[in-house]
């Protein structure tokens, strides 16, 4: 599965939620099929997406929220899956592409790719619901069980190690950064 | 245990008095009175940490959402989290209340802490964190409301650290 066509299976429910992802490939390819005012780029602080999506879940607990996350990223932060099996927010959703390679910084095979198992280290973190997916039916059909389960849920989408040749978009950091502020202040 | 619980109020009252809602802590001796507070107050959200740099994204999380927050960790859990506060907190200007124990000064008998403690200010000094001490029970509930309007004003990190005279009582 190619994370482009992923993110255009599931960019219906984006479009409805808030949306935190990391750096790199999927801020790229997510601004491709089209940006939005609820969605936030974390374009450095690698690890600390899932971190930012809990601090909304936790202060907006009705609002529906999605952290776009990467097999590299998780790797810095697996304690984060713990902190956020603990506090089990219903309402977040966090989508892992495991591309069990750094893309964007060479293409270094991460963990994942020698058997690291990333749904079951949430599975073992507490993490209510978790799955692996390797085709776009399978994370359409996934992606959908957990909305309508309403709880927490870590989907592992295993997609192929190829991005865009470019990182660099015409969104700036703070102009993403102040728009999402907004976006959130305008629907309490 | 001789952790101050009369000063430990005067820090969370503070807070409280701040607007704080979330907090996010990861246990340290000295801090254990303002975490069992933070836990005892329906109107507060502890969020215990696996590692310090968690609290910088869920601060940031919180603040696009519009509550105020504030981070209570050890210098060496500051130590820790250095790349989300710069990489985080400071590239997308979170205003970022930091409440830093600091450990390892004058007085400290724990050997292990001694290290952190002669390298935390030159830190917040080269990361260019504005910082004050919280020293003496009379002026806690100024600095931290002043740091408070500085990291609101200027969009960015700040911290307090806690030293031995206003948390210890020997």
């Amino acid at each position: 599965m190619r994370r482009l066509e992923a993110l255009e299976a599931i960019y219906p429910d984006l479009e409805q939620s808030v949306v935190v992802t990391i750096m790199g490939t999927v801020a790229a390819e997510l601004q491709s099929i089209g940006h939005r005012p609820n969605f936030f780029y974390l374009m450095h602080a690698m690890g600390l997406a899932s971190s930012v999506g809990l601090g909304i879940a936790l202060a907006r607990p009705l609002q529906r929220v999605v952290v776009l996350d990467g097999d590299g990223s998780v790797l810095m932060n697996l304690g984060g899956l713990t902190t956020l099996a603990r506090y089990r927010p219903r309402n977040l959703v966090h989508l892992v592409f495991d591309n069990e390679s750094l893309l964007s910084v060479g293409g270094f095979p991460t963990a994942t790719s020698t058997g690291s198992d990333l749904a079951a280290i949430a599975k073992g973190a507490g993490v209510p619901r978790t799955a692996t997916v390797r085709t776009i039916d399978d994370l359409k059909a996934a992606f959908a069980d957990a909305r309508r389960a309403k709880d927490l849920t870590t989907l592992v989408a295993k997609v192929d190690a190829v991005g865009p040749s470019s990182y660099i978009t015409d969104l700036s950091l703070l102009e993403n950064r102040y728009q999402f502020a907004r976006y959130l202040k305008d629907h309490p | 245990m001789p952790v101050s619980i009369d000063n430990s109020s005067l820090v969370y009252g503070a807070l409280r008095d701040a607007g704080i809602r979330i907090m996010s802590a990861l246990p340290e001796t000295w801090l254990v009175h303002l975490i069992r507070m933070a836990e005892d107050d329906p109107e507060m959200t502890l969020v215990r940490l696996a590692k310090e740099e968690e609290g910088v994204g869920i601060s940031a999380g919180a603040h696009f959402a519009g509550v105020k927050s504030a981070m209570l960790m050890q210098n060496h859990g500051f130590l820790a989290a250095i790349n989300g506060i710069v990489s985080c907190g400071q590239l997308y200007r979170i205003p970022l209340l930091m409440l830093i124990s600091q450990r390892g000064s004058f007085g400290e008998k724990d050997p292990w802490q001694c290290e952190g403690g002669g390298v935390t200010e030159h830190v917040l000094e080269a990361l260019r964190i504005p910082f004050d001490r919280l020293e003496s029970p009379e002026h806690v509930a100024r600095r931290i409301a002043k740091a408070q309007t500085l990291a609101y004003s200027a969009g960015k990190p700040v911290a307090l650290l806690l030293y031995r005279d206003l948390m210890w009582e020997d």
